[in-house]
Parts: structure tokens; C-alpha cells; sequence
């Protein structure tokens, strides 16, 4: 248990310097850009808690997170509701259209599992396009960020800012501790002998089926924060894209590991908006494609995966000596 | 042995079990009958279809038709996972461990199963603390305590098999299904589970799938012979192995390799 405590204080240590470091960040960078990506890293790690530890591979999280967003941009523009409620309604919707997805795809494995997924998330998309309320091609726009429990404006970026990095914390917290429970133990037996597991007594289907609910309701409650940050919301979320996108940052930034996704989407937002800016606006997919061809070539850990190796291998005989 | 013998009941029978793979019969109206209590094996050359009856009997493959009965209950097409929870737990042919767990987590996931929290996402994982001094028995049990903080992929492949073994009595199983436990282990390994085998018996029917016949003759109170996929005889190892279909489809070499 030594081992778990130490993993747990290295979690905790990191966990307390980020947060430091987010709660001062708006000083420095234009809170607009943080939020954005604190929005994609909640996405990835919900995508994440699938991938790395179930071993579930969805390629139509794009419907999880435009849901969230549709709902919660639909609920706020015609019902004056406080951004919190939105927020959580918006995530409840996901919730639901995960269980929906979740039911028709936990039975498949492998590719299987990623075709169903994404042919019900290109169902969602074209309902999407075609449903009077979401304003199809133009999107859902002038989404009001609304008044935080009713007296706290988030029409100031600084406000909305520190409302976005709650909403984060929540998520994230909420994903570290389903990773960490007893719940996650099975999640990760499932992961590592599936046939064991059931011959174990776990009826398999209703643990993956649980963590796609999470995983969905993780993935709305990002769209849904990200619709109030940009006061839109648009097909680009519901789009097949954006499935992949997720997958290229939680692989880059390593998946199965905690902060990897939140790594991952660092490094593709920043690229994105550096790139977009400039006369290397139109290369950028080919620049991202490059980039994931180098990792999955050349360190297929991801950055926080392959870090972790490289500590293990070079420091275990330290460590070892530290826990005896 | 008497004991046994007055306990008629069988805990486990199938009837007319019948398993086709696109017009091949691969298990042909097998009939078997497991008495309470005993060690049964299954032997038969390769391809005899003793692992498909191993996949019928856990419901990992459904049955063209027959059916099978589990302490009179019939448990045919039900679903796998279930089967394990009324107290009939499989092992596979190849090592079933969690690999990038530690050897405590392995048994501990067994134990967690009837904790009823294993739904629990917003729980600490502390909570399966408690689980751990029954698990640090069971491994003391397999003798692997002192392995139990290393990560299951480090071990060698006979403590594998120990630790399967382990897991699959955490969940007190009335009846095991082993499929190969000693296959592919070098003498020592062998001996080693073997002498684990007669140690969990107690209290509980193991139905064992073993090429390795001196281990049938020493653990096994009785035998079912398979060939192609039907039932060729059934006994106590002198009986079956004085049989001439069974020395002629089978034993033919191995009889004397095994007298030896």
C-alpha cells in the first residue's frame, strides 16, 4: 500500500500546483483562450475515462458533447435559467443519449464498438442540422451566459473564468475518483481480461455501460460550459471531427493516465490557435496530422505516458529504496 | 471415499448435450454426471471436444440443444456471469490474471464481487481495504503472500496458474472448472498445483479438463472419456484405463508413460 499512498501524495502535490497555477493563470493569458481549452482537456478526460480504463474505444463523442451544448444553449436562451441549472440539465441530456448509445453499442467490441458509436453520433449530427432550434448551418447563436446563481455576472470573463475552472475541478475530480473506486477496480479488471472478469461473476455489459453514462455525462457538462464561454453552439461540435479530435489529444497527451488528455488538449489548443492566427491558418490539419503521426510512430505512451516510463525506469531504484 | 459413495447426489448434469458448428458436431449428445464432492476429469485426445463441453457448461457458448442442470437448477443459456455467482466458477486454458494489477488487487477483485459496491463510482477504492486480510489467506493459502504487492505480469507462469487458482476460490465456489491447470509447467510446477488441487477439494466438486495422466491417476475419483465429441466410457482410472477403446483411441502410448 506504500505504493498507493505515494501515487496518491504525487497526485495530490500535482493537483495543488496546477491549481495555483490556474487560479493566477488569468493574469497572464487571455482568459478566453483558458477557458476554451479547460472546456477540450474536461472532454478528453471524459473520453479518457472510456479508453485508458475501460479500453472502450467511442468514436462518437462529438453527440455527447454538442448535446450538452444544444440543451444547455437551447434551456438558456429560452428559459432565463441560471447558467448552474442549465449546466446540469444540459449534462443530464448527455447523460440520457449516452445510456441510449451505450445500450445499443456495449454489446459490440473493438471496431465494432467504434462503427456503432459513430454511426449513431452521424444520426445525432444530422438531426442536429435538421431540427428547427439549433439554427442548422448557422448555429445557436447569442447564447446568454446568464447571472451565476443568480447574482454573480458571468458576462465578465474574469467571473465566467473561475465558474469555468469550478465546473472543471468538479469533472475532473469526479472522473479521478470513479478511476479510484471501487467501481474503477472492476472498470480496470474488465480492461485487463474481460472473459476473467465475467468469470468472476460481473456481468460485464452493465460496468461498461455505466462508464459510458459517465463518460457522456462528463463530455455534455464540457459542451455545455463551452456553449456559455462562446455564447454558441455549433455543428463543428457534433461533427466527426470532433470525435477524432479527442481521440488525436488523449492519445498525445497519453491515454490510461490521469492528466494525459488534460496535457494532450493543451498542446493541440495551443497549436490550433497559434497556427490559426497566421498565414499557417491552412496547414494546420496537416501540421496536427503530422504531429500524430510522430506519436503514434515514435512514443505511443503520450507525453505524460512516456514521461511516467521514463521516471520509472530511471528513478525505480530510488523509489523502491524510499518505500522500504 | 465411503463417505462420497453414500452421496448420491450430482451437483452438475447435462443431458443430450449437443453443440454443432456449421453441420460439424462437436459435442454429440453428451451426457455427463458429476457426483457431489468428487474430482472428475475429462480426458480424450485432441479435439475430442472437452473444452467446447467446458464452454457449454459456463454458458460462454450456447447449446444447439440439451440441456444442463446445476444442483437440479436448470442453468441452460443463462447468462455467464450469472453462472458465477451461483457458485460454479471456470478457469481458462490460458493464465486468466489481471495482468497490470498487483497479485493482492487479483484476489481482491474476486472478493469485491459479493461486496455488493462494485457500482460504487463515488466511493474510495480504501473501502476494498478491508477485503485485504482475506485475500493476504487465500494467497497464503497458493503459497504466493510474500508475492502480493508485485504486479501479476512479473510472475512466473506456474504462480499464474496459483494465483487463478486463488481467485477463483475467493469467491467460495461450490464447483470449479479447471481447464488444463498443469499444461504447459515444467515437473516441479505440476506437482506443486497438483498437491494445491487435493487442498481446495474440500468442500467443494472440481471438473477438470487434464492431458497430463499422472496427475488424472493421482487427483481424479473419476474419469469421463471423450472422442469425438460423444462420451467413449466412464470410471475410476484403473477401470477406464483397462478399457481397449480407451487404450486404442488414446492411452495406446501414454498408458505405459504413465504406469512408469
Amino acid at each position: 500500500m506504500a505504493n498507493l499512498l505515494q501515487s496518491d501524495r504525487s497526485f495530490y502535490t500535482t493537483a495543488g500546483i496546477l491549481l495555483v497555477g490556474a487560479l493566477l493563470a488569468p493574469a497572464l493569458v487571455y482568459p478566453v483562450f483558458l477557458m476554451k481549452f479547460l472546456c477540450f482537456a474536461l472532454f478528453a478526460c471524459a473520453f479518457n475515462l472510456m479508453l485508458g480504463f475501460v479500453g472502450m474505444l467511442s468514436f462518437g463523442h462529438a453527440a455527447f458533447l454538442a448535446t450538452g451544448g444544444y440543451v444547455t444553449g437551447y434551456l438558456m436562451t429560452n428559459f432565463g435559467l441560471t447558467p448552474e441549472i442549465g449546466v446540469v440539465l444540459g449534462m443530464l441530456a448527455s447523460a440520457l443519449l449516452g445510456w441510449g448509445f451505450g445500450a445499443l453499442s456495449v454489446k459490440r467490441e473493438g471496431i465494432y464498438f467504434a462503427m456503432v458509436t459513430l454511426a449513431l453520433a452521424q444520426l445525432v449530427f444530422f438531426f442536429y442540422l435538421q431540427a428547427p432550434f439549433t439554427g442548422g448551418e448557422n448555429g445557436m447563436q447569442g447564447i446568454p451566459r446568464g447571472q451565476l446563481f443568480g447574482f454573480i455576472n458571468l458576462g465578465d470573463n474574469l467571473n465566467m473564468y473561475y465558474f469555468v475552472l469550478a465546473i472543471f475541478v468538479i469533472g475532473f475530480a469526479l472522473i479521478h475518483r470513479t478511476v479510484h473506486s471501487p467501481f474503477g477496480q472492476v472498470l480496470k479488471a474488465i480492461r485487463e481480461n474481460e472473459a476473467r472478469a465475467t468469470s468472476l461473476g460481473y456481468d460485464v455489459r452493465r460496468y461498461k455501460l455505466m462508464a459510458f453514462v459517465i463518460s457522456a455525462a462528463i463530455a455534455g457538462l464540457a459542451g455545455a460550459t463551452k456553449a456559455l464561454v462562446f455564447e454558441l453552439e455549433s455543428l463543428t461540435d457534433a461533427h466527426w471531427h470532433m470525435s477524432g479530435e479527442v481521440v488525436l489529444m488523449t492519445l498525445l497527451g497519453g491515454m490510461g493516465t490521469i492528466w494525459g488528455p488534460v496535457v494532450g488538449a493543451a498542446i493541440v489548443i495551443a497549436i490550433a490557435t497559434i497556427f490559426s492566427g497566421g498565414e499557417m491558418g491552412n496547414y494546420i490539419h496537416i501540421i496536427m496530422g503530422a504531429i500524430f503521426v510522430v506519436c503514434v510512430l515514435a512514443f505511443r505512451r503520450g507525453v505524460v505516458g512516456e514521461f511516467r516510463h521514463f521516471m520509472q525506469r530511471n528513478f525505480q531504484a530510488a523509489l523502491s529504496t524510499e518505500r522500504t | 471415499m465411503a463417505e462420497r459413495e453414500m452421496n448420491n447426489n450430482y451437483i452438475l448434469e447435462t443431458q443430450n448435450l449437443t453443440r454443432e458448428f456449421r453441420g460439424f458436431t462437436a459435442v454429440d449428445k453428451v451426457n455427463l454426471q458429476i457426483r457431489n464432492g468428487d474430482i472428475h476429469a475429462l480426458i480424450g485426445p485432441n479435439g475430442a471436444g472437452k473444452t467446447t463441453v467446458f464452454n457449454l457448461l459456463t454458458c460462454y457458448l450456447p447449446p444447439s440443444s440439451g440441456t444442463i442442470l446445476f444442483n437440479g437448477r436448470d442453468i441452460t443459456g443463462i447468462e455467464s456471469s450469472a453462472i458465477a455467482r451461483q457458485g460454479l466458477v471456470r478457469s481458462f486454458q490460458i493464465s486468466a490474471v489481471f495482468p497490470n494489477l498487483t497479485v493482492l488487487e487479483n484476489v481482491r477483485i474476486a472478493l469485491q464481487q459479493r461486496e455488493g459496491n462494485s457500482f460504487h463510482f463515488w466511493k474510495s477504492e480504501r473501502v476494498l481495504n478491508r477485503l485485504n486480510q482475506r485475500a493476504e489467506e487465500l494467497l497464503d493459502e497458493v503459497g504466493l503472500l510474500s508475492f502480493a504487492r508485485v504486479t501479476t505480469r512479473d510472475l512466473s507462469y506456474g504462480r499464474k496458474r496459483a494465483l487463478e487458482i486463488a481467485t477463483t476460490l475467493a469467491l467460495e465456489p461450490q464447483m470449479m472448472l479447471l481447464d488444463e491447470p498443469t499444461q504447459g509447467m515444467g515437473h516441479e510446477d505440476v506437482d506443486r498445483i497438483a498437491e494445491l488441487i487435493l487442498k481446495v477439494r474440500k468442500g467443494r466438486t472440481i471438473l477438470m479438463v487434464e492431458h497430463n495422466l499422472h496427475v488424472v491417476s493421482k487427483l481424479a475419483d473419476r474419469i469421463t472419456v471423450l472422442q469425438r465429441g460423444a462420451v467413449l466410457t466412464e470410471g475410476d482410472y484403473a477401470t477406464v484405463s483397462a478399457d481397449p477403446r480407451v487404450r486404442e483411441a488414446y492411452l495406446g502410448v501414454s498408458a505405459e508413460e504413465a504406469a512408469a
